[in-house]
């Protein structure tokens, strides 16, 4: 018996076995555990609820929702504010992030000091606390009845800011973002296999051709996509207590894109330094000698070299930001995550709602990883290039 | 051989010359920036200092906003919610007290005399032992404070010290299970790592918090600040395993191949050999997450804790007081930072060290 259990071979798969099986067992606990809790409740477990009507109202919504639509479409309203959310904030945060690391690797005294100040003060504040900070000043700003919107069609006032928007479908704008989109994937897959082998001249020819494609078929579509009998473009007005027309930008969602972008920013700061640091004196020395600018060193030299070197670090910091637009909720931002916390509270379908934000989770966070790891792979130096 | 060579040192003004007027450019960037900075620190000197109230009690004269600055008055009446939330009055002097013994723990830990795990265990052990003593009281003569009444800065520390005392061990243990020889092991621990660490931490949070009760059997349950902190470690030990085994990983194979040679078992190897050169390895990153750790304790204010974030809220949020909202968030802000700002400068300071020897 003993010599038996000394065999490593049986003794490894017991382990193995054990280890594997426990975590099992924890999983089928847990199951077990929530579908007699339901039937308690008079519940049944599965995803059937999707189906049914919520009931409860969503105050920033992209696409069309009411009271009397269903769980799943509620979900999907929750999933699309999160990557609208993310959509302004990552970029937004990616160039004040290039603009701040410039600034502490410029070697001017005065542009350092703002940019260490800047990276210092917003890194080690928790970013809850920064939410609450902008959102309790946006809501400060006076009263739409007090304000003189700039230039006649911009208002910032304490129920939102009021911008000028286009009277066009919801559909139409879908689409020019797919195909704007399908424009920079289309850029990228012919820059990492086409235009590195062409003359540059020719290189530039096709990409203004396929660029001048995209803007004509995004003006067709928005032109199609007209609502009749409106104007093109709605310029908000002051009616009584409040604006009409144009878009309002809500307090909540300019909150989280100012908080995200700007704590975001802080971070990217520091990555941006490391890749400026990190590109050899040689390079911009080289650059001088061949006689060129300041401007065309930096642009064309440092700047894309530092962007290759931090890539990859930078794909892990925008998985990280776009977990903490989880943090809209503290305000009552309607992301991902506030709709499947009210939606437990509601259905008390927990552990399908749970699955379904781990889900959710999971796959758009390793869909935004594949996505810049393309990108990565697409601008990354080549063998044949210059190694650093 | 370099230092024979450098340039003289450059005087005071040629310094500053090539610091701020090195081209015209630079001169203009200077000169905006410099008027910018001037802007800010003379409004915020402004709002914070010259035309701000401090006197406690002060509440109708800020309410009337004589001279337009911040409202001080409502830290200097009510810091107490801030940092004790509802904790008895005539026991405050226990949370203040706890709260100093954390921080000089965190303090002791950062001094490379405790850097070995016979030093560290104890020191947080007793830390924390003394800290709850302290806290919940039904000891010694002192009166018992339950958890449903501690809050403000005293459960930040409390969350912040439980995560780490119990995702430190957890998060090796992770490690070395992420990284063992067993093949099914190894690949179920990475999937776990991988799938924790692809959740935003609210989200873990709140599924302990709430959801747990919920698929537990009766009695498993316990209450919700431990479930919490449970799940925080959980999570803080998901990260941090993979910072360990990214030190494990950069030591060079001769180590672990010399213990082996030398006859050592997997316990020796790994407690006298491997581990201590991989924290040491992974001390930068280390540092860094604990850093993250206390920023993100502060996420227990949306499950309904009354930590510091909370209780500063609560201690602006009355109708008295809902003018000052603003000058509290500076507040806790700047409580905030006096605890992250330090431990990120060590963290830069203890790079700079370890790197050393590299150079």
């Amino acid at each position: 018996m003993t010599s038996f259990l000394k065999d490593t071979r049986v003794r490894d798969t017991g382990l193995q076995a054990a280890f594997v099986g426990s975590i099992l067992l924890l999983f089928t606990v847990f199951i077990v555990t929530a579908r007699s809790n339901l039937e308690a409740q008079g519940l049944t477990s599965g995803f059937d609820f999707l189906e049914r009507s919520t009931g409860w109202r969503i105050s920033f919504s992209l696409i069309e929702y009411s009271t009397s639509s269903t769980y799943a479409r509620a979900i999907m309203v929750g999933i699309l504010n999160s990557l609208f959310l993310g959509a302004i904030a990552l970029p937004l945060a990616t160039v004040i992030g290039i603009t701040v690391g410039v600034m502490r690797t410029s070697g001017n005294g005065m542009a350092e000091l703002v940019g260490t100040t800047f990276v210092e003060l917003f890194r080690n504040v928790p970013l809850i606390l920064q939410l609450l900070f902008w959102y309790t000043l946006l809501l400060a700003l006076p009263s739409p009845r007090e304000v003189e919107p700039i230039f006649g069609s911009i208002a910032f006032t304490g129920r939102g800011i009021y911008i000028p928007g286009l009277n066009v479908t919801g559909g139409s704008v879908f689409v020019v973002s797919l195909v704007v989109l399908a424009g920079f994937g289309l850029s990228l897959w012919a820059r990492s296999k086409r235009w590195p082998d062409l003359q540059a001249g020719q290189a530039m020819r096709e990409r203004r051709i396929l660029w001048g494609l995209v803007a004509i078929v995004a003006v067709v579509t928005l032109w199609i996509g007209r609502i009749p009998d409106t104007p093109l473009i709605s310029i908000p007005q002051q009616k009584g207590l409040n604006f009409r027309e144009g878009i309002r930008i809500s307090p909540e969602l300019t909150a989280c894109v100012i908080a995200i972008s700007i704590y975001g920013a802080a971070y990217i700061a520091e990555i941006v330094r490391a890749g400026f640091n990190a590109v050899p004196n040689g390079q911009t020395e080289a650059g001088d000698a061949l006689g060129l600018s300041n401007w065309q060193i930096f642009s064309r030299i440092r700047l894309p070299l530092a962007i290759r070197i931090v890539m990859p670090t930078l794909i892990n910091q925008y998985v990280w930001l776009f977990k903490a637009t989880t943090i809209g909720i503290a305000i009552s931002f309607t992301d991902f995550f506030m709709v499947i916390s009210t939606s437990i509270n509601q259905s008390g379908q927990t552990l399908e709602l749970i699955a379904i934000l781990m889900g959710g989770f999971l796959i758009i966070n390793y869909t935004i990883s594949w996505v810049l790891n393309r990108v990565n792979d697409a601008i990354k130096l080549k063998g044949t290039q210059l190694r650093i | 051989m370099a230092k024979m060579f450098q340039p003289p040192k450059d005087s005071f003004q040629s310094r500053i010359k090539s610091r701020y007027f090195a081209t015209r450019r630079d001169t203009i960037i200077s000169i905006v920036f410099a008027t910018f900075v001037a802007w800010v620190l003379w409004s915020l000197i402004g709002w914070a200092l010259l035309n701000a109230t401090f006197a406690p009690n002060a509440g109708d004269i800020c309410r009337e906003d004589l001279h337009g600055g911040a409202c001080w008055s409502v830290v200097s009446t009510r810091w107490r919610i801030v940092l004790f939330g509802l904790y008895p009055f005539e026991e405050q002097w226990r949370s203040a007290l706890a709260c100093v013994v954390m921080v000089v723990v965190g303090v002791l830990s950062c001094l490379p005399w405790f850097w070995s795990a016979k030093r560290m265990a104890p020191l947080w052990v007793v830390g924390f032992a003394v800290f709850y003593i302290l806290m919940r009281g039904g000891f010694f003569g002192l009166s018992e404070v339950t958890e449903q009444n501690w809050g403000g800065l005293s459960l930040t520390i409390f969350i912040f010290a439980g995560t780490s005392l119990l995702g430190m061990p957890l998060a090796i243990i992770f490690a070395l299970l992420r990284r063992s020889e067993l093949p099914w092991i190894a690949r179920t621990m990475a999937l776990v790592i991988d799938t924790i660490r692809s959740l935003p931490l609210l989200s873990i949070m709140f599924t302990f918090a709430i959801v747990l009760p919920f698929v537990l059997p009766d009695g498993w349950t316990g209450d919700k600040l431990y479930r919490v902190i449970v799940g925080y470690a959980l999570f803080f030990a998901c990260y941090q395993a993979e910072i360990i085994r990214g030190g494990m990983q950069s030591l060079p194979v001769g180590q672990e191949e010399a213990a082996k040679a030398l006859g050592l078992g997997y316990w020796h190897r790994i407690g006298y050999i491997v581990l201590p050169q991989a924290f040491r390895n992974a001390l930068p990153p280390t540092v860094n997450q604990f850093v993250i750790t206390v920023k993100e304790t502060s996420l227990v204010t949306i499950i309904g804790f009354f930590d510091v974030m909370a209780s500063g809220r609560a201690a602006s949020g009355t109708a008295e007081w809902n003018f000052a909202v603003i000058e509290m968030y500076v507040f806790v802000g700047l409580i905030f930072f006096v605890f992250v700002f330090s431990l990120s400068r060590y963290g830069a300071y203890l790079e700079r060290r370890l790197g050393v020897g590299k150079r």
